[in-house]
């Protein structure tokens, strides 16, 4: 069965010197190059170049939570939506979100939720928006990655900062960062996404075959890969903001380049009575 | 989708699990009751009915003719959803599916398309022009925690039993070629505590949760991780022996 899929396949996307197609060996990251506040209106932002792809994030927060009922008088929600742009695709992809949107949408939210100290803002909304302006595959690395720095230029209390890559499988080797031709015909894909001083794994989403070996050799490489990715954004977040003894002196007047902390969230209107509590459902389904 | 929990059940549910029993009197390695009910639905090409507990899911498998995708000219077409329709829980509503029902779809459809599951050369009758497409409808009648796992279950039944209805273009019936069997387990993770097949309960106050796909080889096929919680490299590891160990009975029942 694996012998067929192979001779379908044709291309062979690791060459005799065991090297890529563009030339990386099977532990290599593409190019990245990243920076922190690129944006006029929004709170935090992004720009993250990785390989083929082009990635905008952007953070809006802070603030009320609409629809309201979505409210948490808890917490604050965090919501990410996740977007390519029509012609960030080599067929145009029709504008809005699709069930892929959705479901990285989904993912992305849910690995920001416990980083952000979201009890320090009850009832409001950390919003954060991705754009993919080009795609390259890693896309949803590439955001959640840029996402993450974005959230630190919002000024946004966080645990750590996130960072993201994709390992996979290509012509049965397990690599590191696929770009879009080894992952439409390669074995296998890993997104992952982690807190890399603490090594907890916030996203994890994987399609394609790997044995168990294979899997903890992908596991260890994307690590590694993760932790340099890691050096990448504080790198990128202290050019934004560090300030050279030399720019110090020559304006003495202006404070340093730091943005004025977030409004706080905005003032409630006078709450509705509360709901009669709802029942327990599940204490009767025993 | 929301449902409030009280602080009391949390810390019952989770002192439980700890001390390695459940609510549910099973133990953190132990899959719910299993009863699948094959060919449930006599208008579908392939259906089951299927109770995870009283998680119950009924899929049915509609086979019609259609165009292929043009970069795969000569094979069938697999396409999941799912609906989490207001009868199976109090907090599911109509409308257009949610973040959830898509997540739960894709996540099945992973499952099944990456190990190969349907032999899709077998599906195409005139290849760039007319290919069987396979429209695989997860219902969901009565949500008692896991549906992910529950769904998967469904739609591995429903297709081995479904018929491809070549009558219609003057050939005969021929049954739908499965030639791999990917089992799904989901393992949710209280606090610092993991159970496979997280019940309702369970679910509510899970922190994580970790869905894997794996082969009859015993290979890893599709893996999914949800919920704003962590896992640990150990934890993903004890997770994937966890679903190797309970896919084998599994995948008996689901060939039989």
């Amino acid at each position: 069965m694996e012998d067929v899929e192979h001779i379908e396949k044709k291309m062979k996307l690791i060459d005799e010197n065991g090297l890529r197609l563009d030339g990386r060996k099977p532990e290599d990251l593409r190019p990245i190059r990243m920076e922190v506040g690129v944006l006029k209106r929004a709170d935090g932002s992004a720009y993250l170049e990785w390989g083929g792809n082009k990635v905008l994030a952007a953070v809006y927060g802070p603030r009320e939570a609409h629809p309201r009922h979505l409210q948490d008088p808890t917490k604050s929600l965090v919501q990410c939506r996740y977007n390519m742009a029509p012609f960030s695709v080599t067929e145009r992809k029709r504008p809005g979100p699709d069930r892929r949107s959705v479901e990285i949408s989904k993912v992305i939210s849910e690995a920001f939720d416990s980083v952000v100290f979201s009890e320090q803002f009850p009832r409001a909304s950390v919003d954060i928006f991705i754009e993919i302006l080009q795609a390259d595959a890693g896309t949803r690395c590439a955001g959640l990655t840029a996402a993450s720095m974005a959230l630190a230029d919002a000024g946004i209390p966080m645990r750590d900062l996130v960072a993201s890559c994709a390992v996979g499988k290509i012509d049965g080797v397990v690599c590191l960062d696929l770009r879009k031709e080894e992952d439409n015909y390669g074995d296998a894909d890993m997104p992952v996404a982690m807190i890399p001083r603490t090594g907890e794994v916030l996203l994890l989403q994987m399609d394609g075959h790997l044995t168990l070996d294979e899997f903890d050799k992908a596991f260890g490489m994307v690590k590694g890969a993760i932790s340099s990715i890691y050096e990448m954004q504080k790198e990128a977040l202290r050019k934004r903001y560090a300030v050279t003894a030399e720019e110090f002196a020559d304006q003495p007047e202006q404070a340093p380049q730091e943005r004025p902390p977030p409004p706080p969230p905005e003032s409630e209107e006078p709450r509705e009575m509360p709901q009669e509590i709802p029942p327990d459902y599940e204490e009767g389904q025993q | 989708m929301t449902e409030i929990i009280s602080e009391l059940q949390r810390e019952r549910v989770y002192r439980l699990a700890a001390s390695g029993t459940r609510s549910d009197g099973r133990t953190p390695e132990e899959v719910r009751p299993l009863s699948i009910e094959k060919n449930y639905i006599k208008n579908a090409e392939g259906s089951a009915l299927i109770r995870l507990g009283n998680t119950e899911v009924l899929v049915g498998v509609k086979v019609e003719l259609g165009e292929p995708y043009p970069d795969t000219p000569d094979s069938g077409v697999l396409s999941t959803g799912a609906e989490l329709i207001p009868m199976a829980s109090p907090v599911f509503e109509s409308g257009p599916p949610r973040p959830d029902a898509i997540e739960l779809a894709r996540v099945v459809d992973r499952g099944i398309r990456e190990a190969h599951t349907i032999d899709f050369k077998a599906l195409c009758v005139t290849p760039k022009e007319k290919v069987w497409i396979c429209f695989v409808d997860m219902h969901v009648l009565d949500y008692d925690g896991n549906l992910f796992d529950a769904a998967s279950y469904g739609a591995m039944s429903a297709l081995t039993c479904t018929k491809v209805p070549a009558s219609k273009i003057g050939k005969e019936d021929y049954p739908l070629p499965v030639q791999h069997y990917p089992i799904s387990v989901t393992a949710a993770k209280i606090k610092d505590v993991i159970v496979i097949d997280p019940n309702l309960q369970e679910e509510q106050i899970a922190d994580a949760r970790l869905t894997i796909a794996t082969d009859e080889n015993g290979d890893i096929r599709a893996m999914q991780k949800g919920l704003r919680g962590s896992f640990s490299y150990e934890e993903i590891n004890r997770v994937i022996g966890l679903a190797l160990k309970a896919s084998e009975v599994i995948r008996t029942k689901i060939k039989a």
